[in-house]
């Protein structure tokens, strides 16, 4: 690689790598929408709508200028159960390796040690929602469990429920799984640009099916870059200014 | 209908109610809820639409609440919310904890009178678990299809802040349809209102559609700056210095006890009077 290439690679900060391989998830989706303190999502959402040249629509939850609902709150459930959310994000306090999400806390419920917001709308969009992004920075043994204390969403699994959505992947800072849905385990897909395999084994808490060959996760192009630090920033400014502020360098 | 006082407003939510109140965007009525801690509402079954940030933790650290219904509790970008954190490990309040579609499915039960809303999801949860009043049933016209059903929630009160309302008690609310869902769903309804105006808001039918007429409001206050420190619209954003405060100093009772005085009594009441 030539010095003005390592150069310009060393500048792609890490939440423009999860931006740019998040859109890479949402290409297609006619309907993206994205829930509350999900600044990286929202960024990636928008992303995808200008490459799509407007024809993913996104709904951005907290947005005036990127949410078009006139419904209230619950217009975005209504438009899930009638398969007209294509993709959403959830997060979780806790994620197993059978893609359940604890998003309401750690012991035992209700009296829990420690206590999350609560389970938010996950109950009901994980079941909808073809292709769910789980999307937790944070990789760690206490995120990455082999068993979540308290399941506000289920994995998918062959219980006879109405079950059209589920989750499709999942984006941590330091890698990306498919989830197969059918064996009901995590797939690496791949691994960031400065992580290792071994870093992702060392810190997760569950068993996860690894490929022969494990791929880097692409860094975002020159063109990509420039879209994300324009027009994208701009987007996401008017609903996370802290975040775009950061996004700048 | 005569526009009343704020404290007035307070006195209107009996001990033991059913009170239900918007999510932060929506129009959160801080002025009344200080106001009901200052009258010392006791027992409330709180159901938050479908989440709550600082108005519930404020009602939950002044012994205010009984049982919390809700999808999420939190105080977005300044934490978690330290008084509910507190009580629910202490297991000082009931807690319903549910999720958003549900709350609002309730809601839409109640509005038409009817008796449950059936909701796809939910089921194999540990939410529906904990959810003896909620149940699984057999889709009548698909058997073997299961669904879960809802019971509707019958609010004894609404509570939340809105930007204008006229002297009839038409209430003008924008966007945040949900509004109408509460104030549709509940038995009474009483509302904070950043400006009174003259006339009459259903005169003007570029609006209307955003109105909830005055057969469902039972009370008006004038509140400007209603919501603080809350966000409200767009022209008044969320203190966040009083925030950032609040979460650090609300980790103990005590210190809760003092952000609160502060909130009633000094500047910052001084600021709600006004």
């Amino acid at each position: 690689m030539s010095e003005v290439g390592e150069a310009a690679q060393s500048a792609v900060s890490a939440a423009e790598v999860l931006i740019h391989s998040i859109a890479g998830l949402l290409a297609g989706s006619r309907h993206v929408a994205v829930g509350a303190s999900s600044p990286i999502p929202g960024a990636a959402a928008l992303y995808t709508r200008v490459v799509s040249n407007g024809a993913t629509r996104v709904s951005v939850l907290g947005s005036r200028r990127h949410n078009a609902f006139t419904n209230g709150g619950v217009e975005l459930f209504d438009l899930a159960a009638q398969g007209r959310i294509d993709a959403f994000f959830l997060g979780g306090g806790q994620i197993d390796g059978e893609a359940n999400i604890n998003l309401v806390g750690i012991g035992a419920y209700p009296q829990t040690d420690v206590r999350w917001p609560g389970s938010f709308g996950s109950a009901y969009l994980y079941y909808l929602v073809p292709r769910v992004i789980l999307f937790r920075e944070e990789h760690t043994r206490r995120v990455f469990v082999p068993k979540v204390d308290f399941i506000s969403a289920p994995g998918p699994r062959d219980d006879g429920v109405y079950r059209p959505g589920g989750p499709h992947a999942m984006v941590t800072s330091l890698c990306l799984f498919d989830f197969d849905r059918v064996r009901r385990r995590f797939v690496l897909k791949s691994v960031h640009p400065g992580h290792t395999l071994e870093e992702v084994r060392d810190n997760t808490g569950f068993d996860f099916d690894v490929p022969q060959n494990v791929s880097a996760t692409p860094a975002p192009d020159a063109a990509a870059l420039a879209l994300i630090r324009g027009r994208v920033r701009e987007e996401i400014a008017e609903t996370y200014p802290k975040f775009a502020a950061q996004l700048q360098g | 209908m005569t526009v009343i006082s704020v404290a007035e407003l307070a006195g209107q939510v009996p001990d033991g109610a059913k009170l239900v109140i918007a999510k932060d965007e929506s129009g959160v009525a801080m002025a009344a809820a200080f106001a009901l801690v200052r009258r010392g509402v006791k027992n409330l079954h709180l159901v938050t639409v479908p989440v709550s940030g600082l108005e519930t933790d404020v009602l939950i650290g002044a012994g205010c609440v009984a049982t919390l219904e809700t999808s999420a509790i939190t105080l977005g970008e300044f934490g978690l919310a330290p008084c509910f954190s507190r009580a629910v490990k202490a297991g000082a309040i009931v807690l319903k904890d549910a999720t958003c579609p549900a709350i609002y499915a309730g809601l839409q039960a109640a509005q038409k009178g009817i008796p449950f809303m059936p909701l796809r999801g939910i089921l194999e949860t540990d939410v529906l678990a904990n959810r003896p009043d909620w149940k699984v049933i057999d889709n009548p016209f698909v058997p073997g299809d299961r669904i879960v059903a809802l019971p509707a929630i019958v609010p004894d009160v609404a509570l939340f802040h809105a930007p204008l309302a006229d002297r009839q008690g038409n209430v003008f609310i924008g966007r945040q349809r949900e509004l109408m869902l509460l104030a549709h769903a509940a038995r009474s309804t009483l509302v904070t209102a950043e400006r009174i105006v003259e006339g009459n808001l259903l005169d003007d039918e570029a609006r209307s559609g955003s109105v909830i007429p005055s057969l469902y409001i039972s009370a008006v206050a004038h509140a400007p700056r209603g919501a603080w420190p809350l966000a409200f619209g767009d022209a008044d954003g969320v203190d966040a210095e009083w925030m950032g405060r609040y979460v650090r100093e609300a980790k103990t009772q005590a210190g809760f006890e003092r952000m609160l005085e502060s909130a009633l009594d000094g500047s910052a009441g001084a600021r709600l009077a006004a």
